[in-house]
């Protein structure tokens, strides 16, 4: 429990000294005192651009690891999370076939982005409950193919309709864009976190099987389908407002899983907490490598999170060729 | 007292469970023994509310199973299916905490802590609640397992294979860890065993199951009998006095 407590400060003071950084790297050259003294000019960047940079970032850092936390937890799969389990690749057609529908409607976008995330996650978790073997690699192998098809799907569709271009461009994980106005929807990040915490110990339950929740009189598949939808609110926000930030939710929750286990009540706030300080140093490499221009961030979130991701294989094998006596 | 009568069950079209009845006494330890295939499991899922029954009826202290609401249920009747292959990363206090759940929804007071130390204690865990699952032996997995049964504080234990994966003598000490259960705690608890021997020596009465029906069932000296046991497993076998109970020799 002590130890528990510290990682969690550790975590919030480097979240705090990220956020400073965060906020105080850019073209213009105003620090936070001048915001803070008044000076209208960088009182104006800070509250158009920098700060809501700064909260999309954790926002949609602490949904994505939340998502994947609650999709490795509900599918028994520690290599699904929203990118390899068909759910972001479902929320872009939805968010395609609504720039088609409605264009120019951001509200329709994540409406309809959301019922294709929540349909085709329905769709996997269907699929694999009907498996009989469960292998480790088969399940997320199943995940990224439907993944594939549904992806195929939106491009061909968007190829007929001559939006390749559009689409590829916001599908691109990117926080420059990201201004005072079209970030707000986030919010709702907090409270879908709070209901995931609400939630957790239920989370743990189902994830240790259908009997499992019977004996202890929970209903399996409501659980599963209060998980499912947050899973899908979360990826269709953040794919509206962000675009596709792979390995985040699948790397950040697999880490924290391993020095604090399985019970989500235990390990939801440094998941959430983690993935934010990952995410923001991402996003403070990829604004200052070739300063003053931008790298995009999902290049740099899919070079540091596959090399982690790598890492956290290898070390598994290790752990387990280790433990294996047991 | 649980009460099964005329009960059926069709997986697929074909019928696994079929006209089963019989009576399960308070505070004894009854074993289901039969070849794979028996349809003993599916007993002990059905009356437990794990799967729904074709027809037929199961009364749990008196009241019908689908009148009981699952919460209710789950305070009276606890129920263990094999369950070695769950890959979630729990600590053994942490996997017996879940057992109260039924009580406090996850937010545990003063009386479940009481319940899990308890368990802990009684299945003598004390020394690895702090360690993870995983890296735990067979038995000891095993026993954190029926642990969290014992915190869930049910009147009614079911297992189904409980000695899988143990070896004889964590067999052993399990099934006199089922026997005090009852004994110490008036427990009732009902198991399904493949080991012949170990029902004939632990089990105050045997359900014998083949092909989906009750073939015979009685306490173990009626039932530990060559003809019966030849009949129900279709195998040359001989029974044995040994000290006080019969066992099976067979090869």
């Amino acid at each position: 429990m002590e130890n528990n407590k510290k990682t969690k400060i550790i975590l919030i003071i480097a979240l705090i000294i990220l956020s400073i950084i965060s906020l105080s790297i850019g073209v213009s050259s105003y620090n936070i005192l001048d915001a803070l003294k008044g000076n209208p000019d960088a009182m104006q960047i800070y509250y158009f651009i920098r700060l809501p940079r700064l909260l999309t970032t954790i926002l949609a850092a602490f949904g994505l690891t939340i998502a994947g936390l609650i999709m490795q937890q509900l599918s028994q799969n520690k290599f699904v999370s929203p990118t390899t389990a068909t759910t972001i690749d479902g929320a872009k057609l939805g968010a395609m076939l609504a720039i088609i529908c409605f264009p120019g409607n951001q509200f329709s976008k994540a409406l309809t982005a959301f019922c294709f995330a929540l349909l085709s996650t329905f769709l996997f978790i269907s699929i694999i409950q009907r498996m009989k073997i469960k292998n480790a690699i088969f399940v997320p192998l199943i995940g990224l193919m439907l993944g594939g098809i549904i992806d195929a799907i939106t491009t061909f569709i968007s190829f007929q309709t001559n939006q390749v271009q559009n689409i590829n461009s916001w599908m691109q994980g990117n926080l420059a864009s990201v201004t005072k106005g079209n970030y707000e929807m986030l919010y709702l990040i907090v409270p879908l976190v709070l209901l995931a915490f609400f939630f957790a110990n239920r989370f743990t339950i189902a994830g240790m099987g259908e009997e499992f929740s019977k004996n202890l009189g929970m209903n399996y598949q409501k659980i599963m389908m209060v998980g499912l939808v947050i899973v899908a609110l979360v990826a269709a926000i953040v794919l509206i407002t962000v675009g596709t930030v792979p390995f985040l939710g699948l790397v950040i929750p697999n880490i924290i899983s391993m020095y604090r286990g399985d019970n989500i009540r235990n390990s939801l706030w440094e998941t959430a907490l983690l993935g934010a300080v990952f995410l923001l140093i991402c996003d403070i490499i990829s604004r200052v490598v070739i300063y003053p221009y931008e790298v995009s961030l999902s290049l740099i979130v899919g070079i540091i999170g596959s090399a982690l991701f790598l890492y956290l294989i290898f070390s598994d094998e290790k752990r387990k060729n280790k433990g294996g006596a047991s | 007292m649980i009460k099964v009568r005329s009960l059926h069950k069709k997986y697929h079209g074909r019928a696994v469970v079929k006209d089963v009845s019989f009576d399960i006494q308070e505070g004894k330890v009854t074993s289901f023994i039969g070849p794979n295939g028996a349809g003993k499991s599916t007993v002990l899922s059905l009356m437990s509310r794990l799967i729904a029954l074709d027809s037929g009826t199961i009364e749990i202290a008196g009241k019908d199973i689908s009148a009981w609401h699952t919460t209710a249920l789950s305070k009276k009747l606890g129920i263990l299916k094999q369950s070695n292959d769950i890959h979630v990363r729990l600590t053994v206090q942490e996997l017996v905490a879940f057992g109260r759940f039924p009580y406090s929804q996850g937010r545990l007071n003063t009386e479940d802590h009481t319940a899990i130390a308890h368990a802990l204690d009684f299945m003598d865990l004390g020394a690895i609640a702090d360690r993870y699952l995983d890296e735990l032996s067979g038995g000891q997995k095993q026993r954190a397992y029926i642990a969290m049964i014992i915190a869930q504080e049910t009147d009614y234990i079911l297992l189904d294979e409980p000695l899988n994966n143990l070896d004889i003598k964590h067999s052993i000490q399990m099934m006199k860890m089922l026997n005090r259960l009852a004994l110490e705690k008036g427990k009732t608890i009902i198991v399904v065993l493949h080991d012949i021997n170990f029902s004939a020596s632990y089990s105050d009465y045997i359900i014998a199951m083949k092909d989906g029906r009750v073939i015979k069932e009685g306490i173990a000296k009626d039932i530990i009998q060559a003809d019966i046991l030849k009949s129900i497993y279709d195998i040359d076998l001989r029974v044995e006095s040994f000290g006080k109970c019969q066992v099976c020799l067979y090869h």
